[in-house]
């Protein structure tokens, strides 16, 4: 087992010994299952009404009035409790005076984050995972498309990856957990009211660059069942970003 | 094994320690002794490549702190002042996570663990969470944290805290065991545990280095006189003028108690027989007759508080010797 697989089992345990996993793995699953409830239910009144209208059955689709809402909707769900599952991941360390013992073992900064992140992330997953449900008991009474809910899926996966990188960075600031939280909340907050600044804008330089910053427009590109590259790589490249951000706080504390 | 030359660590505009130079040869065991905010910490911590040192340089076992921090950090143990353990793991999951962070796997690690938690009789509590475990405890679960991969370094941030007095004659008689096959530099500002394990002593305060050398030594080359304590059974009032009288007696101060003399003797010279020919052949009836050594307390005292003259030496060597003396 690598150092980085030990960091990995080591946090993965830590979670599930404490009740974190199981308050906020609850509450989300609570969450999505109501609003997959909801957003049923609303499409079958909107059926009901076409039927009165039009008579006969009428058609309705699944993709656009369940699951493009439902994936619309998970973000917020995300942005408040994605924090608080990343807030211990370095506060904690801080907090008991264990950071020291990892900056002293002879392991690199990045196996160190790497680890801490793949742990958190692997808990997300799981949680999604168990969502999936929803979709496939759906199935069971209804006709839809699948490949929309699957870049749904990925979508929800890259941004649940930058929430969570966002996370660790914010848990690196500081040794106290509920500043940590606050902190990642607030950042991603912000980074979703800026679309609204974006298209304020409009299409100017600032505007474009304002726009692209917030995951706004590259998570409903997703949601609507579109993969583009661009979208790909802004995931990518601002999880990246965040961690190496992690890595410079993690090493600055060293010259304090 | 650790060479330390003219290191000096700024926060700010405050110099935590200032131009700290000392080395430990292999299997010695150093003491690092000093009052709290002394900087004994941060010279630990630059050892540990925590946090690089502001200027000079800092080698361990041929390694240098800034340029080669992980092969530094792979012979040292090390145990912070806090010991490091998560309270969510048991003492078996952690020091088998301590293992892999340090790369040992399958049958090497499984003998460390238990050769270490035999070694620190763990093996009671070996399946209980670290968070239910007593403050000593989890302190020698973070002195098996250190130990596991036995390195060739120790680095103990005042290894004893918190333990109780049987447990801390044991920690201390590990440490003795290690001497010889491990360098080890420990801090504490507890004095008798410096002159019980350690081969070397160097006194810090301020930041600086105030001294350096063994703990017997550096009693000698502070000690201005030598002390002799005697006891009388009856006192007449001339007593105290006859004992000046002897050629080489410097001083007679009384002691503690009645009859009781401290006598200061000149540098190197042994006064005992006179005295006690004296004392018999006046038939003042000798109760008690020894030398006073001064005890490393004494020697740090003076050393740490030498600007400010708090300690009437005189004084201090009564009250402090009680423990250390010999006939």
């Amino acid at each position: 087992m690598s150092p980085v697989q030990a960091i990995i089992a080591k946090e993965l345990r830590g979670y599930f010994v404490s009740p974190i996993v199981y308050v906020v793995g609850a509450v989300f699953l609570l969450i999505f299952g109501l609003l997959s409830y909801l957003y049923v239910g609303f499409a079958g009144a909107q059926a009901i009404q076409l039927m009165q209208m039009q008579g006969g059955v009428a058609q309705i689709n699944l993709n656009d009035l369940v699951f493009r809402n439902l994936f619309a909707s998970v973000r917020i769900v995300l942005l408040i409790i994605l924090p608080i599952l990343t807030m211990r991941l370095f506060a904690e360390e801080r907090k008991l005076r264990t950071f020291e013992f990892l900056l002293t073992s002879p392991i690199r900064i990045h196996d160190i984050i790497i680890g801490k992140f793949v742990s958190v992330l692997l808990i997300y997953l799981g949680l999604l995972g168990l969502t999936v449900l929803v979709p496939t008991v759906l199935m069971l009474f209804s006709d839809f498309d699948w490949n929309p809910i699957w870049t749904g899926y990925l979508g929800m996966t890259l941004l649940g990856a930058l929430f969570l990188s966002v996370g660790v960075f914010a848990s690196a600031l500081t040794e106290n957990q509920i500043v940590a939280a606050f902190v990642g909340f607030g950042t991603l907050l912000s980074m979703w009211l800026i679309a609204g600044l974006g298209s304020l804008l409009g299409d100017t330089t600032a505007g474009r660059v304002i726009s692209y910053v917030s995951y706004m427009e590259h998570y409903d590109r997703l949601v609507r069942g579109l993969i583009d590259t661009s979208d790909l790589v802004y995931f990518g490249s601002g999880l990246v970003l965040m961690l190496f951000l992690t890595h410079r706080i993690v090493e600055s504390t060293r010259w304090k | 094994m650790i060479d330390v030359q003219n290191i000096t660590k700024r926060y700010g505009h405050h110099t935590a320690i200032d131009r700290v130079t000392f080395s430990v040869a292999k299997g010695e065991v150093l003491a690092f002794l000093g009052p709290n905010g002394a900087g004994k910490t941060t010279t630990m911590r630059i050892l540990t490549c925590f946090m690089p040192a502001t200027e000079g340089r800092a080698r361990v076992a041929g390694f240098d702190c800034t340029d080669q921090p992980l092969d530094v950090k792979r012979q040292i143990g090390y145990l912070p002042e806090t010991p490091p353990v998560y309270q969510e793991l048991t003492v078996t999951e952690y020091l088998t996570f301590v293992g892999r962070l340090r790369g040992m796997t399958g049958q090497t690690l499984t003998a460390a663990l238990d050769h270490t938690i035999g070694r620190l009789e763990l093996g009671s509590v070996r399946h209980r969470l670290i968070g239910n475990l007593s403050r000593g405890y989890r302190q020698r679960v973070g002195l098996a944290q250190a130990l596991l991969h036995d390195p060739p370094v120790l680095i103990l941030d005042e290894p004893t805290v918190g333990l109780d007095p049987k447990q801390i004659i044991e920690i201390r008689e590990l440490i003795k065991s290690l001497a010889g096959s491990h360098s080890v530099i420990l801090s504490t500002h507890i004095l008798p545990e410096a002159t019980a394990v350690c081969q070397r002593v160097v006194i810090i305060n301020k930041g600086r280095i105030v001294a350096e050398d063994t703990p017997e030594q550096l009693s000698a080359r502070l000690r201005q006189s030598e002390k002799v304590s005697i006891t009388l059974k009856t006192v007449p009032p001339d007593c105290e003028l006859k004992l000046r009288s002897i050629p080489g007696i410097l001083n007679v101060l009384p002691g503690q108690g009645g009859g009781n003399f401290l006598l200061e003797c000149e540098l190197g010279r042994d006064l005992r027989d006179e005295i006690a020919r004296l004392v018999v052949s006046s038939h003042w009836g000798l109760l008690e007759l020894r030398t006073i050594s001064m005890t490393l307390e004494d020697v740090f005292l003076q050393l740490t508080r030498h600007e400010d003259h708090l300690v009437e030496p005189a004084e201090a060597m009564v009250s402090a010797s009680a423990e250390r003396t010999d006939t």
